[in-house]
């Protein structure tokens, strides 16, 4: 016998509803699994004394956000490219965006 | 009970039925519904996710970290702050630091050099972070070079990677001897890069970050507090950047969602018309149509959602990772710990399943309420 199209549909929403839940239950899970790992962590940054996450290793503002100097581009967040407005017309030098250095810099 | 129950299934089946006579255009509105579910939780989940575990991993970083200020920039510590700071009363432990950037022209990456403050590395050895060892392809005990800012090469050898859990902190680290650190970059005899210091009393911090101040008036102390304030406004501001910019997504969704519920199309005006017809009361013809969109928005929603949550938590959420790469070659693999806030999913549900019910009940109850006559020759 064919089933009903409403029985189908009551059990994919009910698939997806505990698929949900499963979500939830497997987060806990991971959680407590990952907690080892986030606790190593902390101690690692504890112990060398780290104040920044590895993120974005570019440039100093954006590899060390919380210690950059005053006012530089990007210290407060990644996306924030000047704090005044002269910023918007003064474009950045594209030759250090595009990365050509061989040297250090 | 049972009557209402199979009362409801036949609705569901009627309108399983009446969605199905226009499959293609329902199904492309389910899939659109549910990737903009899904981006938009991604975008929640991941950085809700990294938010606290920044929180949680900067936790016990240094209560507040002195630099010094020579013309606007950060300059190096000379001798002498270390015993200002030591007479400052509240002040527990003070260390300076070592520290500082190199640019590897070999891969185009920059590393983080450093001395671990508790010491415990051989001259001529350093220990490098994990995304140091896959983009140099490096490992223990392997030799590796690095040409000094005065072109002078130096050869270390790598005495242990740091472990792979770590890497959200330590990716592009470079841990090394002190000796080996101030013959690298000809550091100044006794000058550090900063001076981490920790304070007895936590309530006492910002007293002592005053006193500093005074004291050093060419320092700038940034606290631990700040620092997390930082991160918190970091990813504050990147998520509402993220859903400013998917913004316009969520507009053309509206509209499309907008468009496909409150227009009726004549064929969906001439079946009500008939539905009415046929005797089925208003009341019948809003619970049909409300059981549309509460499938519709409900599956979208589930599916959205749950494809998000596996994306983010356990495919290392690869649509970040160009975002995550920026402009740098060296970035973190890590595996965050999954945090969700049930405010949030409650306001993603709220923002994405009502808008979309109300937007169906509306023309549906001014069709019918129609005379069924008037609606089916309109």
């Amino acid at each position: 016998m064919k089933p009903r199209p409403s029985s189908i549909a009551i059990a994919v929403l009910g698939l997806l509803v505990f698929a949900f839940a499963g979500s939830l239950l497997d987060a806990g899970r991971l959680r407590a699994e990952r907690a080892n790992e986030t606790a190593s962590t902390r101690e690692l940054a504890a112990r060398l004394g780290l104040a920044d996450i590895a993120l974005f290793t570019e440039a100093r503002y954006t590899r060390h956000p919380a210690q950059a100097d005053l006012h530089s581009a990007f210290q407060d967040h990644p996306v924030a490219l000047e704090h005044f407005p002269s910023g918007s017309l003064m474009p950045p030098r594209h030759e250090n965006l595009a990365r050509t250095a061989a040297a250090p810099d | 009970m049972k009557t209402w129950l199979e009362r409801q299934r036949h609705l569901i089946d009627f309108t399983l039925a009446s969605l199905a006579r226009r499959k293609t255009r329902n199904l492309g509105l389910v899939a659109v519904f549910a990737l903009l579910v899904f981006v938009l939780a991604s975008v929640m989940l991941f950085t809700h996710a990294l938010r606290h575990e920044a929180k949680a991993v900067l936790r016990d970083s240094p209560e507040i970290i002195l630099q010094r200020l020579v013309a606007g920039r950060h300059d190096l510590i000379p001798p002498g702050y270390l015993d200002t700071i030591g007479r400052i009363r509240g002040v527990q432990s003070k260390q300076g630091r070592l520290w500082g950037y190199y640019y590897d022209a070999v891969v185009k990456a920059n590393y983080t050099f450093m001395v671990p403050p508790e010491g415990g590395i051989e001259p001529g050895t350093i220990v490098v972070g994990p995304a140091l060892e896959r983009e140099r392809g490096i490992a223990e005990n392997n030799g590796i070079s690095f040409r000094s800012y005065n072109g002078q090469l130096f050869a270390f050898t790598v005495a242990r990677v740091l472990p792979r859990a770590s890497e959200l902190v330590s990716a592009d680290l470079v841990l090394m001897n002190e000796a080996d650190f101030r013959a690298f970059f000809k550091y100044p005899a006794d000058h550090y890069t900063d001076i981490a210091l920790s304070v007895a009393n936590p309530l006492e911090v910002r007293n002592v970050a005053n006193k500093l101040a005074n004291a050093l008036p060419d320092s700038r102390p940034i606290l631990r507090d700040e620092v997390q304030r930082t991160y918190a406004s970091m990813f504050d501001w990147r998520e509402g950047l993220m859903l400013a910019l998917l913004s316009a997504a969520i507009l053309a969704f509206a509209i499309l969602a907008w468009e496909k519920a409150s227009g009726l199309s004549a064929e969906e005006k001439r079946e009500i018309g008939i539905l009415k017809a046929v005797g089925w009361e208003t009341g019948d013809v809003i619970k049909m149509k409300l059981w549309e969109g509460g499938l519709v928005s409900l599956t979208a929603f589930l599916l959205g959602y749950v494809a998000a949550y596996v994306q983010v938590f356990h495919c290392h959420a690869p649509l970040f990772e160009p975002v995550l790469r920026g402009w740098s070659v060296i970035y973190p693999r890590f595996e965050l710990a999954p945090v969700i806030d049930g405010l949030q999913v409650a306001t993603l549900f709220f923002f994405t399943v009502f808008p979309y019910m109300a937007a169906i009940l509306v023309p549906i109850w001014r069709a019918a309420v129609t005379d069924p006559d008037a609606v089916m020759r309109a």
